[in-house]
């Protein structure tokens, strides 16, 4: 139960949630224990060669009743708990300071209010915060086991969740729902830290000498980058590194052909993905960009490639 | 003297056909039931594989013995195949075909040719869903419940296998068109409803179901379908659409299929118990009504797959409260199993163990399903292992096991041969092991934050996958020595006899294996079902 962390207060939801747990799995327990006990009694004490003949008994109304009514009032009770501790994840308190997450095939983004951008989540101690979530592809789930937590963040939709950090430390943030190749990759940090340090790591932001050059934004965007590395490392496809005006060998129809990346390439893998796909790397895991990118986009996406040496 | 006055069994009566067409061909729901038994087990042991292959990766952390994309397909293909075309049919279509017939004192089922017509549409479905693995684009990805934007988007062949599932839902729909007129129409004269044994009570429940839930997933899979081609905009945001429209439809139906499955393993034990109890069932229409009341208020407790998905709070306590009604009626069926034994005679034979089994590993599933239902703890442990552990407890230790009960129960009725029943044990308790050393660890890495439909994990949960891949291998040893057992009957078994097991429900009044008209003379029924003196 320790290595649980069962009541750790790591956050204000952990009590609601494992208290309801204590309930449930202390009911179950004993009903799981009672009736195999009793199963297994009846086995032994009434087998053939100890209980010959059976004594035919058809039924108990009374009995009936009682193992109808019974098991009734204890889901009416769990249920309760289930309930209290739950009705508080969706009252967010006034005060709560929000940030922005967003989620995309596979990495989550953390956007606080003045506009600093974080892989990790930092978070103040002692403080509610709400995270409003986003999806700039498909379904993922933000997940904080330690703090009790998990809300979809739905393309398309609006979602929310609260929680106040109450221990310092790292926790593991994940993805719950199933969203592809690296699904299971998709992880973060949530950093529990005391206010000063917060505000002080806040206000390490300088958004004119960050500024993402045009093209870049537009990759973050459209989650790119979750598959097309910046820094050389090989994932799901190519890195976009010093791949401007390199020749490849390329896999049109399943045979080999080399092409230079020139920006005809570029431009044609972003319109037609799986038409020349990288030798050694996956195709038709890719889709279409020529409906959700402009020209002019593409253009920019193009020009910083080439920046990328 | 006896061969000229016994009519052949309906093995040796082929009936005019020929070889594999005596099979393939044939209205005879027995011979129906045997088809749907041979494919079964088939897919049956392709879907295990893949699960071991699955949990051979898992074995360490990173990556083992294939890529993601492939982990990905695995567990695509193996929901897909154990889903629709294993627990969903499983039962019904083969101890149902088989035995419900027999044990209302019919010759057949209302429609044999639409019977047969059920099974070749499963025959049509099951080669569509192969053909998604292999044709196309690559095994499709998406996880078995194609949540929408993912499966209107990626690249693998989704189409095909929506479309095989779309397939098999006809199929499963006429099945339960089949057996409910079978029951309405076709009792033995002085069968009252509540002299019909429990089996066809359970049948008739998961019927309705069938007719009145796979319509709706038949229509959804259509849109995905449609969505895809023809970017409509049903469910997908970037054209307009909903994902959690997808999402209460999808579950409108996959929910309801739970009890698809469930209910006639739940028939089945209740049929087990009293004949090796000696004993008549205790409560026989608490057991019958619950049936019912789980089929009808099951319909309405879909969303709790949806707590997480931002719907309205008052959606989310609304499901949960009617989750946690409906836990009552199946808690019910366990307190009455359980008092048939008392002051019986048990015979604890092969069919028993893994009825007594049953209640134990669906207890187990049941009271963990009470965590999933409850909002507040399902926050945490929604699409984690643990749930994860819940349903293989519920569907392959219920419906699973309650399979494996009903082919040891049955198999000697089937084809008048008894299996060693020694081995018999044997395998029963290394399967009972091996399931429970699998599935009990992914509870509690589950409950630490262990996500699921994960290809890797952090270190702290490489204990539990350790042990959990450890009863994979188990589990499969039992399963093969299980197989191999019964298979070897066809030709070291010994003659079963009529009523190896003294039952008293009406297939244990006729030869095993049993005519092709079942009864010389329909019998006319003047007691209820489980009268044992």
């Amino acid at each position: 139960m320790i290595y649980l962390q069962i009541f750790s207060g790591a956050s204000n939801m952990v009590e609601g949630v494992d208290r309801s747990f204590m309930v449930i799995f202390s009911i179950s327990l004993f009903f799981l224990m009672g009736i195999t006990a009793t199963m297994i009694y009846f086995i032994v004490r009434y087998r053939k060669t100890r209980n010959p003949k059976a004594t035919q008994i058809d039924g108990s109304n009374t009995l009936e009743i009682i193992w109808t009514v019974v098991p009734l009032i204890l889901v009416m009770v769990m249920f309760f708990y289930g309930y209290r501790g739950y009705v508080i994840m969706r009252e967010v308190p006034e005060d709560a300071m929000n940030i922005k997450v967003n989620g995309y095939m596979w990495d989550w983004d953390f956007e606080y209010e003045n506009g600093k951008v974080s892989k990790d989540l930092y978070l103040p101690i002692n403080k509610p915060v709400k995270l409003n979530l986003y999806s700039l592809d498909v379904i993922h789930s933000l997940y904080i086991p330690a703090f009790r937590v998990k809300e979809d963040a739905v393309p398309g939709k609006e979602n929310y969740m609260w929680f106040t950090a109450q221990l310092e430390g790292e926790y593991e943030v994940l993805c719950a729902e199933y969203c592809g190749l690296r699904h299971s990759y998709m992880e973060a940090k949530a950093v529990v830290i005391p206010q000063e340090k917060f505000d002080t790591w806040l206000a390490d932001y300088h958004p004119e000498l960050n500024k993402d050059p045009r093209g870049l934004e537009i990759l973050k965007a459209n989650a790119c980058t979750g598959c097309h590395s910046l820094d050389g490392s090989k994932l799901v496809g190519p890195s976009f590194k010093g791949i401007f005006g390199i020749q490849r060998i390329v896999l049109v129809a399943g045979k080999e052909k080399t092409v230079t990346v020139d920006e005809d390439y570029l431009l044609k893998s972003i319109k037609e993905p799986n038409a020349e796909v990288v030798k050694d790397y996956p195709a038709n895991v890719m889709q279409s960009y020529s409906k959700v990118l402009t020209n002019e986009d593409m253009g920019e996406i193009v020009t910083y490639i080439k920046t990328l040496k | 003297m006896e061969n000229h006055t016994q009519p052949l069994d309906f093995i040796q009566d082929k009936q005019g056909k020929k070889g594999i067409f005596a099979w393939i061909f044939s209205t005879d729901h027995k011979r129906i039931g045997i088809l749907y038994l041979v494919s079964i087990t088939t897919f049956f042991l392709v879907g295990g594989l893949l699960g071991g292959l699955m949990r051979l990766e898992l074995i360490a952390p990173g990556e083992t013995v294939m890529s993601p994309q492939t982990y990905n397909a695995f567990f695509t293909v193996h929901g897909i195949i154990m889903i629709f075309l294993v627990v969903i049919p499983g039962l019904g279509a083969v101890f149902g075909n088989f035995f419900l017939p027999i044990m209302i004192g019919a010759r057949d089922v209302a429609f044999p040719k639409i019977n047969l017509l059920s099974w070749w549409l499963y025959v049509t479905g099951a080669i569509l869903a192969l053909l998604s693995q292999f044709a196309g684009n690559g095994a499709p990805d998406t996880g078995w419940t194609f949540y929408a934007p993912y499966s209107t988007e990626s690249g693998t062949n989704v189409v095909a296998a929506v479309f095989a599932a779309f397939v098999l839902g006809f199929s499963s729909i006429l099945t339960g068109l089949n057996f409910i007129v079978t029951i309405h129409r076709m009792r033995a004269p002085g069968m009252s409803w509540f002299r019909m044994p429990l089996f066809p009570w359970s049948l008739y429940a998961t019927a309705w179901i069938q007719v009145l839930a796979t319509p709706i997933v038949g229509i959804t899979l259509m849109m995905i379908v449609a969505e895809r081609l023809f970017q409509i905009g049903f469910f997908d945001p970037s054209l307009g659409g909903d994902p959690i429209l997808y999402q209460h439809l999808f579950w409108i139906y996959s929910h309801p299929a739970v009890y698809i499955m469930i209910l006639p393993a739940m028939g089945v034990i209740t049929e087990i118990i009293p004949t090796f109890s000696k004993k008549a069932i205790f409560g026989y229409k608490a057991i019958a009504l619950s049936s019912i009341a789980i089929a009808a208020v099951g319909y309405f407790v879909w969303g709790h797959h949806m707590y997480t998905s931002g719907m309205s709070t008052t959606a989310r306590w609304f499901f949960s409260f009617l989750t946690f009604i409906v836990a009552v009626p199946s808690a019910i069926k366990v307190f009455n199993w359980v008092a048939t034994m008392y002051k019986g005679s048990i015979d604890v034979r092969t069919p028993f163990l893994y009825a007594a089994s049953f209640i134990f590993l669906f207890m187990i599933g049941g009271l963990t399903g009470l965590v999933l239902g409850s909002l507040a703890t399902d926050v945490h442990v929604h699409d984690t292992s643990f749930v994860v552990a819940h349903f293989h407890y519920i569907i392959f230790g219920g419906m699973g096991f309650a399979f494996f009960a009903a082919i040891h129960y049955w198999w000697p009725k089937m084809f008048g041969k008894m299996y060693d029943e020694r081995r018999a044990n044997v395998a029963w308790l290394i399967t009972f092991v091996g399931f429970n050393v699998l599935y009990f660890p992914l509870f509690i890495i589950g409950v630490q934050g262990m996500p699921r439909r994960y290809f890797d994990y952090l270190p702290q949960f490489h204990m539990g996958h350790l042990i959990s891949t450890i009863g994979a291998f188990i589990l499969l040893t039992g399963i093969f020595l299980m197989i191999y057992n019964i298979m070897r009957t066809k030709k070291h078994g010994t003659p079963a006899g009529m009523n190896p097991w003294g039952g008293v429900t009406l297939e244990w009044t006729i030869p095993s294996p049993p005519p092709v008209e079942n009864f010389e003379e329909i019998p006319t029924i003047t007691k209820p079902p489980y009268t044992f003196e």
